[in-house]
């Protein structure tokens, strides 16, 4: 029976075969061509890597890792399940204010820290008066662990609350009638049902971690995306950039193949579908004012803060700008480049997600897996690659538009394929059989049937794409053409001359296009649209 | 319906592609320059309101941009390549990347510290490293005679400094050739050890100094003068360290042509204008850098350049930056 629904596609299978080859290709050529960079430092680069101080940086880099994914957990699930299965007042509301942190990028939100916490920042001249003369410093690992976590904590709070609403009440009821509290039903049976989701929630924000470049160049707490980029910035060795890269990349695999271990190890846990009722919230009593404490301070740091020391700026500007600089012009700039990279991605992802949700052969996972690439690496690195690669092999792309959008592209791809995926696999394939049978070619269906049903999935991973290229920093300052200038770009070279309160306007222009694309994927997702 | 809407998602695209400006044009100077946009850019503007020539510009960080150069090799689209660093462009020079410049533009810059010797580069404006202190938490009797004294119990905690910056790596390069690798390593260990705060940039470390969030701190001479603009009560000063100390080295932000540069005529009119009296006028009025044409006076208010004890070496020499990046990273002042 399912094999008469694969079969029509089969014609077009050759031909979205060679374009993902096509795209695997371009997608990994310049990272080989990164790790030949990296062979050709030859011993004097394995000398310089079997330093005592590389081990201080996987050492940073990991401790970074760990303290983030297990903060970012410990705000991501509560907020999940507090948002999604309880009696919390607004609840909507929180949810939606405390996804807003996803507007605003890590680096931009530790430069508020710096201003907010620093030594002599805001608080303290607010504490000054009694007697405050100094705060502990903020730069450093506290800061850098203080951003990164809430900036990354939806990441986790996304698949856990979709995990919480798909789950089946009737087990946790189970749980109550034979005399669990509350507590031991959400340790016992709420959370292993969790487990997959809070899985890849951990793994994402663990590989968020590690690439992450502007709040730890901040903070200045040395891993190893600053280490790179202090090699590529204030030397010329090209060589030692890479390698770093590639030690990096390789730390990268080494956490896919534990969580992969991991996975494979525990029984991932089925619920029945069919008889799934309304799911009746739990009713928090006395714990009610302690959620929402609890949601009101993760929403005053992840985004009051940021917003407010942003209009702060805005508001009280002090320096005179010597260079006019039309934020019109910026802010079309970064939203036009945005809209195209979401465009391109979408399109790219569609005949990928088709060729998984439709033909999942061995070879063709394979291929659409080996995008998955740009999930893993760092930003940094892809544009290295991207730089290296063109200025000596294509000089023809270098510098151009086509090239700044493959790196977004190469980076993003993976969340254009997944939610395009997901999308068709909820499509009937007997409509598209219909189609056929009514004498339209595959080509016609897709695009007259498959696309349409699917749109509104092929939207929510266009808009997620388009959110983080909007917050892109390393791409878009290694890539970007000459003169083509961009919010994050504007931000950065503010902030690398110290004149902070020249971020105000291209901050909050920044995050304010983003809320837009923000607002996409929440009213595209019906849970969040009523 | 869902077609007509995807069609018009595609038309508004294609649009905004349209509206995406355009690069690499005929006739267009291209500047990779390594000085920050609020530094040079209003220079750039007047430029071409006077000349007409259409410049583009990419910025970027000193060191890094002159590595981008060299990895685009015979293909880099740059004509002229501004760096803060007489180092950087020390390195290009050696890469043979820099084509000889004409007469008329190296006898603009009198002192020949401020130029290459082979006529490759040329300074357009000098900076001097200094020590900012804060006048209300120190006297000048306390301040120290040297860089190197800032090592001592006495400074523990109490400095600023950015060694991420390039202003400053040029400067412990200068103390490489000064002093030799092994006390630059020692000097920066005694530092770390003594809790220097680390800062991204040198206006942190000013502004830093000015809240009392540190007492002194290693700069470059010209970011207080922003400072005093905004309000003159400041309660921050500059100390040059005397004697020829490291802590005292003049460098230069200068400029060279590409060898490959398509556009060598556009080029020297460039530095010509940079090097002319209304320039370097603006450096000596708006940027609070030292003009290195003699014709123009420096500010009133800097130190005149002829009294700084700088030490005595070749600009030209402070080329070696990954030497330098090695023993910083070594000291932990990264970390």
């Amino acid at each position: 029976m399912t094999l008469t629904f694969l079969r029509p596609w089969r014609s077009l299978q050759t031909w979205i075969q060679l374009l993902s080859a096509f795209v695997v290709i371009v997608v990994l050529l310049p990272l080989a061509y990164l790790g030949i960079r990296a062979l050709g430092a030859g011993e004097e680069g394995l000398a310089y890597l079997l330093q005592e101080r590389t081990l201080t940086i996987v050492g940073n880099s990991l401790a970074l890792m760990l303290t983030v994914t297990v903060a970012s957990t410990l705000i991501g699930v509560p907020f999940a399940w507090l948002t999604s299965r309880t009696d919390l007042p607004y609840r909507r509301v929180w949810l939606i204010l405390g996804l807003l942190t996803m507007v605003i990028p890590s680096y931009l939100g530790a430069i508020t820290y710096i201003e907010a916490w620093g030594p002599k920042g805001i608080l303290q001249s607010v504490l000054a008066p009694f007697g405050v003369d100094r705060l502990p410093e903020i730069r450093g690992f506290f800061g850098a662990w203080l951003s990164i976590t809430l900036f990354s904590y939806p990441y986790v709070l996304l698949p856990v609350r979709a995990a919480l609403l798909n789950t089946d009440p009737a087990m946790e009821e189970v749980g109550r009638s034979v005399g669990l509290n509350r507590w031991q039903v959400f340790l016992r049976i709420t959370l292993p049902q969790l487990r997959p989701s809070l899985a890849i929630g951990m793994l994402m924000t663990a590989l968020y971690t590690l690439s992450d470049f502007g709040a730890v160049a901040v903070m200045q707490f040395n891993v190893f995306t600053r280490a790179i980029f202090q090699q590529y910035n204030n030397t010329f060795n090209t060589e030692r950039a890479a390698l770093l890269a590639l030690v990096l990349v390789a730390l990268t695999m080494v956490l896919l193949y534990v969580e992969q271990r991991l996975n494979r190890t525990t029984e991932n846990y089925r619920v029945g579908t069919g008889t799934r009722r309304q799911l009746r919230p739990v009713k928090l009593g006395r714990w009610r004012i302690p959620s929402l404490l609890f949601c009101a301070s993760v929403v005053f740091m992840g985004v009051i803060v940021p917003f407010g020391v942003v209009i702060y700026w805005l508001v009280g500007r002090v320096y005179n700008n010597p260079v006019p600089v039309s934020m019109l012009e910026l802010t079309g700039n970064t939203i036009s480049i945005s809209l195209l990279a979401a465009l391109v991605s979408s399109l790219v992802a569609l005949p990928m997600g088709v060729l998984v949700a439709r033909r999942p052969t061995q070879l063709n996972r394979l291929l659409v897996r080996l995008t998955y690439v740009g999930n893993v690496l760092p930003s940094l690195v892809i544009g290295l690659a991207l730089v290296f690669f063109t200025a000596n092999y294509l000089p023809s792309m270098y510098q151009t538009f086509p090239l700044l959008i493959l790196g977004y592209v190469t980076r993003f791809l993976p969340f254009s394929i997944g939610t395009t995926q997901s999308a068709l696999t909820q499509i009937n394939p007997r409509l598209e059989e219909a189609s056929r049978s009514l004498g339209k070619n595959n080509w016609q269906t897709l695009w007259r049937v498959t696309v349409p049903l699917a749109f509104s999935g092929i939207m929510a991973g266009a808009a997620l794409v388009f959110l983080n290229v909007m917050k892109e920093l390393p791409l878009t300052l290694i890539l970007s053409p000459i003169g083509f200038r961009t919010l994050s770009g504007r931000i950065w070279s503010v902030q690398n001359e110290g004149m902070f309160t020249l971020i105000g306007e291209p901050g909050f222009l920044l995050m304010l296009a983003s809320a837009l694309g923000l607002a996409v994927i929440l009213w595209r997702d019906p849970r969040t649209r009523h | 319906m869902m077609v007509r809407k995807l069609s018009l998602f595609v038309v508004a695209i294609l649009l905004t592609m349209a509206i995406l400006p355009v690069s690499a044009q005929e006739g267009v100077l291209t500047i990779y320059s390594g000085r920050s946009e609020s530094l040079i850019a209003p220079l750039i503007a007047q430029f071409t309101e006077e000349t007409g020539v259409q410049v583009q510009v990419l910025y970027g960080d000193t060191a890094a941009l002159a590595s981008q150069i060299r990895e685009e090799g015979a293909n880099s689209p740059a004509d002229v390549y501004i760096g803060q660093d007489a180092g950087a462009l020390g390195a290009l020079a050696k890469a043979e990347l820099l084509a000889t410049l004409p007469s008329d533009i190296t006898e603009r810059v009198n002192n020949p510290a401020f130029k290459s010797v082979d006529n490759v580069w040329v300074g357009l404006s000098g900076r001097a490293r200094a020590l900012v202190y804060n006048t209300d938490l120190i006297t000048p009797e306390e301040l120290p005679a040297s860089l190197l004294d800032l090592t001592g119990e006495a400074w523990a905690g109490r400095v600023g400094w950015a060694p991420t910056n390039g202003s400053f790596q040029s400067n412990v390069t200068a103390m490489r050739l000064i002093l030799g690798d092994e006390a630059t390593s020692a000097w920066l260990e005694g530092m770390v050890a003594n809790d220097t705060a680390a800062y991204n940039n040198n206006t942190a470390i000013v502004q830093a100094v000015i809240n009392g969030e540190v007492e002194v701190g290693l700069v470059n001479h010209y970011y207080i003068y922003r400072f005093y603009a905004e309000n003159p009560d400041t309660p921050a000063a500059l100390h040059y360290f005397p004697g020829g100390d490291v802590g005292s080295l003049v460098n230069i932000a200068g400029a060279g042509i590409l060898k490959t540069s398509d556009q060598y005529g556009l080029s020297q009119r460039f530095l010509l204008y940079l090097l002319g009296n209304s320039a370097q006028t603006y450096f000596a009025t708006e940027t609070f850098e030292y003009p290195l044409v003699e014709s123009v006076p420096p500010n009133a208010e800097l130190l005149p350049l002829a009294d700084i004890q700088t030490p005595d070496i070749d600009l030209s020499d402070l080329d070696d930056l990954q030497g330098t990046l090695d023993i910083i990273e070594q000291s932990g002042a990264l970390d």
